[in-house]
């Protein structure tokens, strides 16, 4: 169950934050991950990191979802 | 399942809960029958004059891409383009909330302006109505429009064989207009596609193409506009998912909120059915217009089979189109 | 069997059953947060909603699950303060923007969002936040995998949920694929994910492999998230839940330990305590402990559509009904 997607950590303040994909923001939540650090790709579920993923398993997962295959290079900051 | 006694937010969305309040409220009280309210209508007595009516309440006023002003002159005219008509002349009646910033209201007016000259209209009449603090979220606007018929859409022309067009990439409208919501801390570039489809029109018709149906895809998505149609009709519609434009960061963006691309509203986008004989020249004039260069072929009208609207899969699976609740709740879990 | 939500969804978006051969049937068990929550968990949140003061926080897909009289989209609609959110961070925020209302979070779903629900309570307490509160209705999907499997079942094997794998770890299952010879694979969401964990699945069955793994090998790691799971534990105890159609289940729910209390709705809003509340007619629970499949439900397309439903499996964009009839 659940939705979650790979996205890029852009900002850092304290356990919250920002991750980015394909130029889209949003405010997310590192309390349930161990050191997040600004590059970092990480599977977000409802505001919260969940994981940390390597760069190439999140872009595995990306190019799963069809119309990511044009933009894929274009991923990481906004 | 008891009855719906009260209007719910989902009347306004565009999809089933809207036409069953159209069909079973409005018109049964108007007294008129079955063919409905459509969004743009013949006079009667008046040969050739084409009028339709729009309300614009979109939340927030200002968005990546347009504003309540240029999105309300944008879509009046579209509902005219899309009966096949040149828009002409449009009226332009505003609901101030009292405490509303006079220069906020200019400059949604002056966008509102800017649309109409890029669509060769005029704002010809208007109205101003002035309600008290908390009786009107802001400003509302309404309009009316009225254009010359140049060409048709009629659905009961819709044959087998028929291709599905569209002039670009979907969902672009909702994703935008979302994001600037309040509560939603979710920051995209992507801008609403508020547009004319006018000159996508006019293209068609100035290239010798004789659409079967146009349509433009606003609340409810593509999903609802062909689920739509394709019930008013006796053929099926299949898309193809595979040739769907989005845009990656749309998409992306779905993903972050849960939603589905066929479902989030547009305001820019023509949704063309043409005769197989005809599809190349309709594909070729809609990529030559500015705008237009992701146009894309996106379907097929078929013999009509147990459902009206149908999807292939990018996995070569087939799923069901069908017409959206209204409220398209967006999926977390 | 699949007891996620996710994948009965993307089974459904992706056509991927008309995909598979005649002999691979694929059954969806009770894995849609929304369609499990019991009826009477449904009425309570729906009584939280109508208190005066109150801002009921949830996902979307609960605001439309019918009541026995109303729901919280109805209940909106007479003036109740619902809003839909996307996170339990957002339900936190609005209590802290708007300090004069009451604000309830109905927390809804299995061990991918729990984690991130201990993590608001937490920040709630360590902010001093007192107008803030969750309704705590989680779930834990390995006894529900038990109940089904207890009830003499055809299940020769399951996928099991990507996300919810990410925090419990692939060994969570090893327990269920000894005891009742059906390994499980943790399996990805995209339909070539869906596609290669039923392959990977099939696999084992035929040369009786009886365990657990993964193929949704880019994000679930051995172990799953420990940081997750403890501030879990920090903030829920293990109990018995009741859930829709499989009735109790012990060890399946999760309650907020007493040191928590104050941001315990149920307890905060002093909720009545209430027997078993039953939908009429409503036969969800046959179709979450896979007994019968959507279609066979007499009010399947009739008396239950996705736009009057008479149950949760119709209303949850994850619901095993809607994806049916949806996606055909």
């Amino acid at each position: 169950m659940c939705l979650a997607i790979p996205a890029q950590i852009t900002e850092i303040e304290g356990a919250r934050g920002k991750v980015a994909l394909a130029g889209n923001v949003r405010e997310a939540d590192f309390s349930l991950i161990d050191e997040p650090a600004v590059g970092d790709w990480v599977l977000v579920h409802a505001g919260f990191a969940i994981e940390k993923l390597e760069p190439e398993d999140a872009r595995e997962t990306l190019a799963l979802f069809s119309e990511m295959q044009e933009g894929i290079g274009d991923f990481g900051a906004p | 399942m008891k009855d719906i006694d009260r209007i719910l937010l989902a009347h306004g969305g565009g999809g089933a809960l809207t036409r069953e309040l159209i069909a079973e409220v409005l018109l049964a009280s108007l007294g008129r029958n079955a063919d409905g309210l459509p969004d743009a209508a013949a006079v009667p007595g008046v040969e050739g004059l084409v009028f339709t009516t729009d309300s614009f309440v979109v939340k927030p006023l200002f968005f990546r891409g347009g504003d309540i002003g240029s999105l309300s002159v944008h879509g009046t005219v579209n509902d005219l383009a899309v009966s096949g008509a040149k828009p002409v002349a449009l009226s332009m009646g505003l609901i101030i909330e009292e405490g509303f910033a006079i220069d906020t209201l200019a400059r949604i007016v002056r966008s509102a302006a800017t649309a109409a000259e890029l669509s060769e209209v005029q704002i010809v009449t208007g109205d101003t109505k002035v309600v008290a603090r908390g009786e009107a979220d802001q400003l509302f606007i309404n309009t009316a429009g009225v254009g010359i018929r140049q060409t048709t859409s009629d659905p009961k022309s819709l044959k087998p064989g028929d291709v599905v067009l569209i002039n670009g990439p979907i969902a672009e409208h909702g994703i935008a207009v979302m994001s600037e919501r309040e509560g939603i801390a979710f920051d995209t570039r992507v801008r609403s596609d508020a547009s004319p489809v006018w000159p996508f029109v006019k293209a068609l018709i100035d290239a010798g193409v004789e659409p079967r149906v146009m349509r433009d895809p606003t609340r409810g998505g593509l999903a609802a506009c062909c689920a739509e149609l394709a019930g008013d009709s006796d053929v099926t519609i299949e898309l193809d998912e595979n040739a769907i434009p989005v845009r990656p960061e749309t998409r992306a963006a779905c993903e972050m909120l849960g939603l589905d691309p066929l479902t989030v509203a547009n305001e820019g986008k023509l949704v063309l059915f043409v005769s197989e004989g005809q599809a190349d020249l309709a594909l070729d004039s809609l990529r030559k217009t500015a705008g237009g260069e992701r146009s894309s072929a996106i379907g097929r009208v078929v013999p009509r089979k147990r459902v009206p609207c149908v999807m292939r899969t990018r996995f070569g699976g087939e799923r069901i189109l069908e017409m959206p609740y209204g409220e398209e709740l967006p999926r977390i879990c | 069997m699949e007891v996620c939500g996710t994948h009965t969804h993307a089974i459904g978006k992706g056509g991927l059953r008309s995909l598979l051969p005649q002999s691979v049937e694929l059954v969806s068990g009770p894995g849609c947060p929304v369609c499990v929550t019991s009826q009477r968990d449904i009425e309570r949140i729906l009584l939280l909603a109508r208190q005066p003061g109150v801002v009921l926080c949830s996902f979307g897909d609960m605001i439309r699950v019918p009541g026995l009289e109303t729901s919280l989209v109805e209940e909106r609609s007479q003036g109740a303060d619902v809003r839909i959110v996307y996170s339990p961070l957002d339900a936190l925020d609005l209590a802290v923007r708007e300090p004069g209302r009451e604000v309830v979070f109905a927390a809804v779903g299995f061990e991918t969002t729990a984690p991130g629900v201990a993590s608001v309570v937490l920040q709630a307490r360590e902010r001093g936040i007192s107008n803030f509160s969750v309704y705590a209705s989680h779930k834990l999907i390995v006894p529900a995998m038990k109940a089904v499997l207890e009830g003499a079942s055809r299940i020769e094997g399951f996928i099991t949920p990507g996300h919810v794998s990410v925090i419990i770890g692939p060994e969570a299952y090893e327990e269920v694929a000894r005891q009742y010879r059906a390994p499980c694979v943790a399996t990805g969401f995209e339909p070539s994910d869906v596609l290669e964990g039923i392959a990977m699945l099939l696999e084992c069955i035929a040369e009786k492999r009886i365990s657990s793994f993964v193929q949704y090998t880019r994000v679930v790691k051995p172990g799953g998230n420990k940081r997750a799971w403890d501030m879990l534990m920090r903030v829920f105890n293990v109990s018995g839940a009741e859930w829709r159609g499989l009735g109790e289940i012990p060890g399946s729910g999760l309650v907020l330990k007493e040191e928590f209390a104050s941001f315990d709705a149920a307890h905060k809003h002093e909720l009545p305590d209430m027997g078993p509340v039953q939908l009429p007619k409503c036969r969800c629970g046959d179709v979450l402990k896979g007994i019968i499949h959507p279609p066979e439900c007499p009010f399947f397309g009739n008396e239950c559509t996705p736009r009057s439903p008479l149950g949760p499996c119709m209303v949850s964009s994850e619901g095993s009904c809607a994806a049916r009839y949806k996606y055909g």
